[in-house]
């Protein structure tokens, strides 16, 4: 009896001992996880890689077998071409996308913080019913308006010209919405109500108390903004001429008058996606947290 | 932040008297009125360039709408032409194949890379900016370095193909192999960024459950199906919604595969609803059927949203009732 019982407290404790050991097992990464993850990571880096590789070589590389996996030294030679090429208008390209994606960003931030620190600590009258729009415009798909907002833009004599792609974008229901719910966590109401006390008015309190607060938020929408911006086609590519396009509307001219020419287009599309790679080698942690936190929230 | 602690009767001596009533009034606008000036850039934007021309275009598809400003209305008349074009239907077609070959697979694959992201790792934020990576790519060079790689004569897919006794196949020819193309070029760029989002939302299950199965003997697969999707359906549901949105509305990718051709190839094997509604109204200038397309499109969105939140709540429910 004694001796039956001291036998069932040993195997509860190697019961739970075994139970700590398992949990801790349970989150261990195996071998094949690190497999699965590399083999994701090659596939995620390799076509960024190719496009570099053929945009350092000469066109010989084409039917080359098997194909070159390292870098040449042609890159200069091909980045002379896409910019001196005359169709493509690349140079212009660049800073025109330059101009609009940063604008955007920019006013993006500064009227989604504007917004979303009214709905989300100021008290006013259809506040909710107001809000409730703001979520509705986000379901609507942006090419459901392309045809008449091409009409909008003949009228004001905007086709061609670089106001065409900034000003319909310059604040979005998503920022506004992302900064509402960001600030409605982190900014307490007696911070808004110490400032009230203190005389200052409703700007001074934006400015100088909820601002700062909203930073990390505002920033991960600036660098979402720009990345969208800088990607956008379909509207440039309706409203903007050939002479006068963005970046992305630019490979697309160098893609249908030179598709044989792939040195030429992909020295273009290692250059269009630099600014892109360094803001994401720069702000990735960010960026990464934003996508993620924005996700639980949905 | 700096708080005035002087007394405050200082103020009032400095400042005469109607002064102040002034200061109180204006004090008071500001209080009832910013708000409604904070909000109100969106909605004059919103209004401007989102509402109207969104209104506009069910107008401008009532009617037969040619060149700009000289327009007869027709009724639904658009519409009923719509239903009777081979074309059209040939693109809805094509967008719904490519749909379904690019999300399926997707979603699949972001939820097992999820899976194994969320393990205790090495090098964790390495991997996640790895996943990352090609959703930081400019969309025109995706296409134009996949368009490369799936060439028919020096494509590097071909080549690889060719060791497993594969013929040469010609992708951009044959509807399949466009739409096997574009839909991996959609792939390529959106799993990792659906895989960080699942990521998100595992974070958020109480590990306890998978502590209890693994006590019962619940095997790590049987962990997944059975506690880890379940769990998901909320975020399964979201970024399927999200796909679906993004997805019915494929351009760029197609357009750049068919070297910026709108018609998506000399069959139309791969032109998609967005490239139609875009090749009546800019191409042929047929302002009024192409917002016939395009509310149709909306429509289509719209179907397929509420399909995949049905079909989702019922399959994802894992075997409970």
């Amino acid at each position: 009896m004694k001796h039956a019982a001291r036998r069932s407290r040993r195997a509860v404790v190697r019961g739970s001992r075994q139970a700590v050991a398992g949990s801790a097992r349970l989150w261990q990464a195996s071998p094949l996880t690190y497999i699965v993850l590399i083999f994701a990571i090659v596939l995620s880096a390799f076509p960024l890689y190719w496009m570099f590789v053929v945009a350092t070589r000469t066109n010989a590389v084409v039917g080359a077998v098997p194909p070159p996996f390292i870098a040449g030294q042609h890159l200069g030679d091909n980045l002379r071409r896409v910019f001196e090429n005359e169709q493509a208008h690349f140079a212009k390209a660049l800073i025109n996308s330059a101009i609009a994606s940063a604008v955007i960003a920019l006013s993006t931030v500064f009227f989604a913080s504007l917004a979303g620190f009214a709905f989300a600590k100021l008290r006013f009258k259809g506040r909710n019913a107001l809000l409730l729009i703001v979520v509705a415009t986000m379901m609507v798909p942006v090419q459901m308006g392309l045809i008449p907002l091409y009409m909008v833009m003949v009228h004001l004599h905007w086709t061609g010209k670089l106001q065409a792609v900034i000003v319909p974008f310059l604040v979005t229901g998503f920022g506004v919405f992302m900064m509402r719910q960001y600030a409605s966590q982190a900014i307490p109401d007696a911070l808004v109500e110490a400032a009230r006390v203190d005389g200052a008015s409703t700007f001074r309190i934006f400015w100088s108390v909820v601002l700062p607060a909203l930073r990390p938020a505002a920033s991960v929408l600036a660098l979402f903004t720009f990345m969208q911006q800088w990607n956008e086609f379909i509207w440039p590519r309706a409203v903007l001429n050939p002479d006068n396009p963005t970046v992305q509307y630019s490979l697309a001219l160098l893609n249908s008058a030179y598709f044989n020419d792939y040195t030429l287009m992909f020295a273009g599309t290692v250059v269009a996606t630099i600014p892109l790679f360094i803001v994401f080698v720069v702000f990735g942690r960010q960026i990464i947290s934003g996508i993620m936190e924005g996700a639980v929230k949905a | 932040m700096a708080v005035d602690l002087r007394p405050a009767t200082a103020a009032p001596r400095a400042a005469p008297h109607e002064r102040r009533g002034f200061r109180a009034r204006l004090a008071r606008m500001d209080l009832k009125y910013s708000p409604y000036l904070y909000i109100s850039p969106f909605y004059i934007l919103f209004l401007a360039f989102g509402l109207f021309p969104l209104g506009y275009t069910f107008w401008v598809s009532l009617n037969r709408w040619e060149i700009i400003g000289d327009h007869k209305f027709i009724g639904l008349r658009n519409y009923t032409r719509l239903m009777t074009d081979d074309q059209f239907w040939n693109a809805v077609v094509n967008t719904l194949g490519m749909f379904v070959i690019a999300t399926v697979p997707q979603l699949i694959l972001a939820l097992l890379l999820a899976n194994a992201l969320n393990r205790r790792l090495r090098f964790q934020t390495l991997f996640r900016m790895g996943v990352l990576l090609p959703l930081v790519t400019s969309v025109a060079a995706v296409a134009i370095v996949f368009t490369q790689l799936y060439g028919r004569d020096y494509g590097m897919i071909n080549w690889i193909l060719h060791f497993f006794g594969v013929h040469k196949i010609d992708w951009q020819a044959n509807r399949w192999g466009s739409w096997v193309a574009i839909s991996t070029m959609v792939d390529w760029r959106w799993t990792g960024y659906n895989s960080l989002i699942f990521l998100a939302g595992m974070q958020a299950i109480p590990r306890d459950l998978y502590e209890a199965a693994a006590i019962d003997g619940a095997s790590r697969r049987q962990q997944f199906w059975r506690i880890t999707v379940p769990m998901l359906r909320p975020t399964i549901i979201f970024t399927s919604i999200i796909s679906t949105i993004g997805g019915l509305q494929l351009f760029t990718e197609p357009l750049l595969f068919n070297f910026g051709y709108m018609n998506g190839g000399s069959l139309r094997q791969s032109q998609t609803v967005a490239m139609y509604m875009f090749e009546n109204a800019f191409n042929r200038f047929q302002y009024g059927y192409g917002s016939a397309v395009a509310w149709m499109l909306f429509l289509l969105i719209l179907v397929f949203s509420l399909v995949n939140f049905l079909l989702i709540r019922r399959f994802a429910g894992g075997e409970d009732k």
